[in-house]
């Protein structure tokens, strides 16, 4: 029994501690990938095709589900927020919450999560394909660089597409709950306009922004990592896709917790 | 020109490659038999650089391949090309963009030359009905004689092949030994050919060596290969069941 139990607890440590190198190992991974990445902007211009392409895939074809997303995500804001400041006969003050919470944070957020599910599998997912199949050795062999020929172009495009729809997803979710201040708080467009405007801040516009970049960057990073590593056929491109999505949620909200300490802690 | 000096490789504690040597002259053929998994593509993707040796070296044009920086890496492989197995083309581009991509990317040529070559070469290999169609639309003959027609846009000096003619009709697979012997004879390109076709290496190479459990057994001439004495070797290019090797 006594044997058992030692056996048992020394897999569970050699299980956390594989764990812990493979944690290691990607960070790693990931981190010489990106300032790779940084060393290839000097052919931002010759992939400017190519960043394009991502940028239309990121952006425009995101539309419709961040849309919809936006704009439930400001409208739960509203009714939530609506329903607690109707008790102290304060429903105008929707405006000031959605609009604070849309550019601090859950702008950024949606964005990041729903780009992650939809952009950065199917970066993994394709660059592991590639991996597999051996076209990235046959990248090698002709001396292209998997990194300025694949990732660089990627990393680009999500960097520069987030923050873009970052903005356009606030805006909807500001406008989601300025529908439901509207019919269900009986908070005239006019009053909710002007409290969104109130605490509109130049400093929440900016964090937002650069959380938003941040997020572009881990996701595409991750997302190209993963791939890039995937072995043993189809099960390990499945292995990398879904290794992606979760690395990169929890990188996203990680990162966004301490974007938000460095630019808001010393408020309190 | 490419020397393989006493070189082991185990994946997860078995071994594939157990101090293997052999060397190959410029402008040689040389072909390497053996039955599935015994480490033929692993031997041909260490000399591509694309594997590390555990111990031994990989000596190409006089530079050790094994361990080298990346400049002098990418110096020897702007030397050589590799057919894959599978093809390996760049599946979101055309068949001719796949064929121009390493002139694109290195700025070889102006644009009218890249498509002259991208032309020139999809001709020799019957492919310029496909130059427009995109890997998923063709066969994987079509694809290997794609893959073939971008390591030829490089005028290498050396070219691996990954099993080139399987997969491939009689015809097919005749004309890509032609082609071998065609760069051999007219270019003077080095090869290494790995292969399960018989006729075929018979056909194109100078020298054949047969790997067996990730030892070279024997290397020779192809017609002392075809009446070896070495009943593994002889076996094996007969494709008899009984013998020394165990089918299952």
């Amino acid at each position: 029994m006594g044997a058992f139990l030692l056996k048992r607890i020394s897999s569970l440590f050699e299980d956390i501690g594989e764990r812990f190198f493979y944690l290691m190992e990607t960070s790693g991974y990931t981190i010489l990938l990106l300032l790779e990445c940084l060393y290839y902007l000097k052919n931002l211009f010759s992939k400017g095709r190519e960043i394009m392409k991502h940028m239309y895939v990121a952006g425009v074809k995101s539309l419709l589900v961040c849309s919809i997303v936006a704009l439930f995500t400001g409208m739960i804001l509203a009714l939530q927020a609506g329903i607690e400041f109707a008790v102290y006969g304060q429903q105008a003050m929707v405006g000031n919450l959605v609009i604070a919470s849309m550019t601090r944070e859950m702008g950024p957020f949606t964005t990041a999560i729903i780009l992650t599910a939809s952009v950065g599998s199917s970066m993994a997912a394709e660059i592991g394909t590639m991996k597999v199949s051996e076209e990235i050795d046959a990248l090698e062999m002709m001396s292209i660089s998997p990194v300025k020929f694949l990732v660089m172009p990627r990393v680009v495009a999500l960097s520069i597409m987030l923050p873009v729809v970052s903005v356009y997803t606030t805006a909807l979710g500001t406008l989601g709950g300025g529908i439901v201040a509207n019919y269900q708080l009986n908070v005239t467009w006019d009053v909710y306009y002007a409290h969104v405007l109130e605490s509109l801040k130049f400093k929440d516009t900016y964090v937002g922004l650069f959380k938003a970049f941040v997020n572009g960057v881990v996701i595409s990073g991750v997302s190209c990592s993963e791939g890039l590593r995937a072995s043993n056929g189809a099960m390990g491109v499945g292995k990398a896709t879904r290794s992606s999505v979760v690395t990169s949620f929890l990188m996203v909200l990680i990162l966004g917790y301490y974007i938000t300490s460095i630019f808001y802690g010393r408020q309190m | 020109m490419i020397l393989f000096d006493d070189v082991s490789r185990a994946f997860n504690g078995r071994v594939v490659l157990n101090h293997v040597s052999f060397e190959v002259e410029k402008g040689e053929t040389f072909v390497i038999i053996g039955q599935s998994g015994t480490g033929k593509t692993v031997t041909l993707k260490h000399i591509a650089g694309l594997l590390e040796p555990d111990s031994g070296d990989v000596i190409v044009s006089g530079k050790r391949m094994n361990g080298a920086s990346r400049r002098v890496r990418e110096e020897l492989r702007n030397r050589m090309g590799v057919v894959f197995q599978s093809g390996a083309l760049i599946n979101w581009m055309t068949v001719g963009d796949n064929v121009a991509l390493p002139m694109v990317e290195h700025k070889m040529y102006k644009k009218d030359e890249i498509d002259k070559r991208v032309d020139k070469y999809l001709g020799i290999l019957h492919l310029l009905e496909a130059k427009d169609r995109m890997p998923a639309d063709i066969s994987g003959g079509m694809r290997k004689r794609a893959s073939l027609a971008r390591v030829l846009v490089k005028n290498p000096e050396i070219i691996l092949y990954d099993e080139p003619t399987s997969g491939l009709d009689p015809v097919m697979s005749c004309l890509i030994s032609e082609l071998i012997r065609q760069m051999q004879r007219d270019y003077g390109v080095t090869s290494v050919v790995v292969t399960h076709d018989m006729n075929s290496a018979y056909q194109i190479a100078d020298r054949i060596a047969m790997l067996y459990r990730g030892e070279i057994i024997q290397c020779d001439v192809p017609e002392k290969i075809k009446h070896s004495d070495n009943p593994i070797v002889s076996q094996f290019v007969n494709g008899e069941l009984s013998g020394p090797i165990r089918v299952y």
